[in-house]
């Protein structure tokens, strides 16, 4: 049974463990969660995103944060990627598996999968 | 929405909007009828907007003008035969005690029905989303109840953020094994 315990050791194994957060400088997934993104399938597609980010042990450089309606319904889920000194990235029609994919082509090795963003739609 | 726990992430993301310290997310099932609540401490409506929130076409929103999560949600319970209401107190009213209270019953036995589906998901999906903002969350079915409130964590972890993965995992883990207690 999960304790309140273990807990506590989570907690002093992580107090010298440095979190990034907002304003840090570093890389940001922003997930798009308004009526129209949640109704599209965008929890799924943050909890993959979160869980990817620490498996791929690069919590440290990259946070995952939420966000409104982007504006573009039809094309929910969407996912935006900032980074220092580079153009936005933005997803769309994102599903668990595609963020997997830009866990770890574009967040851990720096190449934008370019068939997911909208470029690849409008275009 | 596919499952009646989106509909709930998204109109408890409202209560956060709104500025509360504190969101109750609370479910009973009781003889066929669900009751969900959705409370918080937040800022609270004018009974004006408290009106016009099921309205499609109001949204507090700027990039256009629908809001569909509370219609959503009154027609989620609507088309069961159950009901959806609020109240609210704004700040100026009561500095006190203010906020916004939501009931939505939903009869299960009914075939329009949507399935409760992954609530801990949901859960888990607001305290990703805001760490620094209190949520109690309670299921109570017939055969015990499912419970979390942040504050308790917080209180343990002190400055150790709650949306940490590990905080996150372990958070996951602890309401599955309670509704494995209930099952």
């Amino acid at each position: 049974m999960k304790s309140l315990a273990e807990l506590q050791a989570i907690k002093n194994r992580m107090k010298d463990k440095v979190v990034l957060r907002d304003g840090m400088e570093g890389t940001r997934v922003v997930v798009g969660m308004a009526t129209c993104g949640i109704a599209a399938g965008a929890r799924p597609v943050l909890n993959s995103f979160v869980e990817g980010v620490s498996k791929a042990g690069i919590d440290d450089k990259v946070s995952v944060t939420q966000t409104g309606c982007i504006g573009l319904c039809q094309y929910e889920p969407i996912v935006e990627v900032f980074e220092a000194g580079k153009e936005k990235v933005t997803y769309v029609k994102m599903t668990p598996e595609k963020a997997d994919e830009v866990v770890q082509k574009h967040l851990k090795n720096g190449q934008v999968v370019s068939d997911y963003t909208i470029g690849a739609i409008t275009a | 929405m596919k499952e009646l726990s989106l509909n709930i992430l998204d109109v408890a993301e409202n209560s956060v909007k709104a500025g509360a310290s504190l969101t109750q997310i609370l479910i009973t099932e009781r003889n066929d009828v669900l009751t969900l609540e959705i409370v918080d401490d937040g800022c609270g409506m004018s009974q004006d907007v408290v009106r016009s929130v099921t309205d499609p076409f109001y949204t507090t929103r700027t990039t256009r003008s629908v809001g569909m999560g509370v219609p959503l949600l009154k027609l989620a319970c609507e088309q069961t035969g159950g009901e959806l209401a609020i109240e609210s107190v704004t700040q100026e009213a009561d500095p006190n005690n203010h906020g916004t209270h939501l009931t939505a019953t939903f009869r299960m036995d009914h075939i329009d029905f949507t399935p409760l589906g992954d609530v801990s998901s949901t859960v888990l999906t607001l305290i990703q989303g805001h760490p620094d903002t209190d949520f109690l969350f309670q299921h109570e079915t017939d055969s015990g109840v499912v419970k979390l409130d942040t504050r308790e964590l917080r209180e343990v972890l002190e400055d150790v953020p709650l949306n940490s993965y590990d905080v996150m995992e372990w958070v996951g883990a602890y309401l599955r094994e309670q509704y494995e207690e209930l099952s």
